[in-house]
């Protein structure tokens, strides 16, 4: 298994957000996190990168404990899209996106030819080569998203994991976007773990789901296991209808 | 990195212009012919070859050279730690006059000041040491109250913090006799303090403050991108931030030390050298030590120059010339230009 997860409980000195999660993934596979907002997502993923002040429990990637990792570890084993689209208005495109290669270089900032060949290959396949030169503050929302996956993907890890990284997409973007994580899952043996509201999204392009509610896990397994009318209706407290797409094969979750 | 070879040399180029202005003009004017000469023969031991060269030379050595070295060298701190201030805080008002680092130093420096050793050997030991830990007191008040607040409220913590330390400086000054005039002169960022007794004792405080946020640019580059995803990158947080608060504070502290309190340099050179060379540290943090000495220059023939042979304290140009560029940014800052 490359990541595993056996969390008791997680959360700040006095506040304690997540409790009893455990699930393990192999490489190569999109877990697709879901659950209602305030049911503990993103405290999940900031407990995953190192962030979140407490973690009671062990975190393995590729067999090496997190939990024994310094930052600088941790940052070349799983990089983070957060939810948040700010990037340094002042830095150009390609600056931030080599700020992906921190792990890597040294304390001056003195890149290789890797790094720049990493760079451009990253900024190519998210779409954002065009860019390069311009400063950030003159980006839309949805291209700052873009930028910042590609600074992770920079980061060239074994894990992802990314926080409503499509919120600010355009439909096109979105199902680029999520395409170019199934790439990066099947060919590249990466393995993602993807936040999500959408439902449908996450029935398409999730080979797992988790689901969580109140901080804790409701469900685990395969997408077409967990995303059931009873479980989805028990989480987000709404009944929905789950159909077969016309053409057969995908899921389609409508509020009943 | 194309884009800095042209900011450099700009700004090089800008400084060696101000500091020959600067030693060349008084109220003797020498030439900038007259000053390589005059220099050059002083390096090489040679006497000098006229009594009027003889002049020339101690008006140079001992009046002008210090002087010009002293204001530079200030410039230079005020604006590199200005930089290091908008980076960590990532806010485009960070200065250290802003944010209350001057006051701290002032009220620091003016503890010592007030305190009979002045003029020793210590009490040059312990002005900039005293301004040092008024700074980062005041570093650190302010920086706890501003964190988790928005843009403007660092400024206002700033002020608050600030006037605290200055009201605490008068009370000091006005219990001190004597040393009076003195004091008030040098706060207001007069260098009345001649020769290159404040120049020696100011030097490897803003070496050392100044080395370090360079060492540390790339660092505070990876901070822009906030705490949490500086960390996700493998940067470890609270230290960084800790190095560049205490490099930053000990320029801004040995500056205010011996030139006293000038407002307004570590805000406008950094702004002007961000638009010029972009955000990179790693260029912005020299350019703007460069560009701060060069600024600090010109404010300070203004100074001498303007209602000669009177002298004005030369914190009220770069104040004249600062304030309504604060504001102009503070309407900006608005709109998160950036």
């Amino acid at each position: 298994m490359l990541l595993k997860v056996a969390i008791q409980t997680a959360g700040y000195v006095k506040k304690v957000v997540l409790r009893d999660i455990h699930f393990e993934l192999p490489a190569g596979r999109i877990l697709a996190l879901i659950g209602p907002n305030g049911s503990g997502k993103t405290t999940l993923i900031r407990a995953l990168s190192g962030v979140l002040p407490v973690v009671e429990g062990d975190l393995h990637i590729n067999g090496t404990d997190l939990s024994g990792a310094n930052q600088q570890e941790r940052a070349r084993l799983l990089a983070v899209v957060p939810q948040s689209t700010f990037v340094p208005p002042s830095f150009t495109v390609d600056e931030v996106v080599m700020m992906g290669r921190t792990p890597y270089i040294n304390w001056l900032g003195s890149t290789t030819q890797k790094d720049e060949e990493t760079v451009e290959r990253v900024m190519e396949v998210t779409d954002v080569t065009r860019f390069k030169g311009r400063r950030c503050g003159e980006l839309s929302a949805g291209e700052c998203q873009r930028v910042i996956l590609a600074r992770a993907l920079a980061q060239d890890t074994p894990v992802l994991l990314m926080d409503e990284p499509t919120s600010h997409l355009d439909l096109r973007y979105q199902i680029e976007f999520l395409e170019l994580l199934v790439s990066l899952a099947y060919e590249h043996n990466r393995t993602v773990l993807i936040a999500l509201h959408d439902l449908n999204l996450a029935a398409r392009f999730g080979d797992e789901v988790l689901a969580m509610k109140d901080g804790t896990t409701e469900a685990f397994g395969k997408t077409e296991e967990v995303l059931n009318p009873q479980t989805i209706e028990y989480i987000y407290g709404l009944p929905v209808k789950v159909f077969e797409a016309p053409d057969g094969g995908q899921k389609v979750i409508i509020p009943a | 990195m194309p884009k800095f070879a042209r900011p450099l040399l700009l700004t090089t180029a800008l400084l060696l212009a101000a500091s020959l202005l600067s030693i060349g003009v008084g109220s003797v004017f020498i030439p900038p012919k007259s000053i390589l000469t005059a220099l050059w023969d002083a390096l090489r031991g040679l006497p000098p070859a006229t009594p009027n060269a003889e002049k020339l030379r101690v008006i140079l050595i001992t009046l002008r050279l210090p002087r010009t070295l002293l204001m530079a060298l200030t410039g230079a701190a005020l604006a590199g730690s200005g930089a290091a201030y908008q980076g960590l805080f990532r806010n485009p008002l960070a200065d250290p006059y802003l944010i209350g680092a001057a006051s701290g130093a002032g009220l620091g420096a003016v503890v010592s000041l007030s305190s009979k050793w002045p003029s020793s050997v210590l009490g040059f030991l312990a002005v900039p040491l005293t301004a040092f830990v008024g700074a980062i007191l005041t570093v650190f008040i302010v920086f706890t109250l501003a964190k988790t607040l928005p843009v403007t409220n660092l400024i206002l913590a700033g002020v608050a913090v600030s006037s605290f330390a200055t009201a605490l400086t008068s009370f000091l000054m006005i219990n001190a006799s004597g040393e009076l005039r003195r004091t008030l002169v040098w706060l207001l960022g007069g260098s009345n303090m001649a020769g290159w007794k404040p120049l020696i004792g100011q030097f490897p405080y803003v070496l050392i403050g100044l080395a370090m946020l360079i060492a540390m640019s790339y660092r505070l580059n990876v901070l822009q991108l906030g705490d949490e995803q500086a960390q996700q990158l493998g940067v470890n947080v609270p230290r960084s931030r800790t190095i560049i608060i205490l490099a930053a504070t000990l320029a801004t502290a040995a500056a205010v030390a011996f030139t006293g309190i000038i407002g307004f340099v570590g805000l406008v050179v950094p702004h002007l050298m961000r638009r010029f060379g972009g955000g990179d540290a790693r260029r912005l943090m020299p350019l703007s030590i460069l560009g701060g000495a060069a600024f600090l220059l010109l404010a300070d023939i203004l100074a001498r120059t303007l209602m000669a042979p009177q002298e004005l304290p030369v914190g009220i140009i770069t104040a004249l010339a600062g304030a309504p560029f604060f504001l102009v940014i503070l309407r900006q800052s608005r709109r998160e230009v950036w």
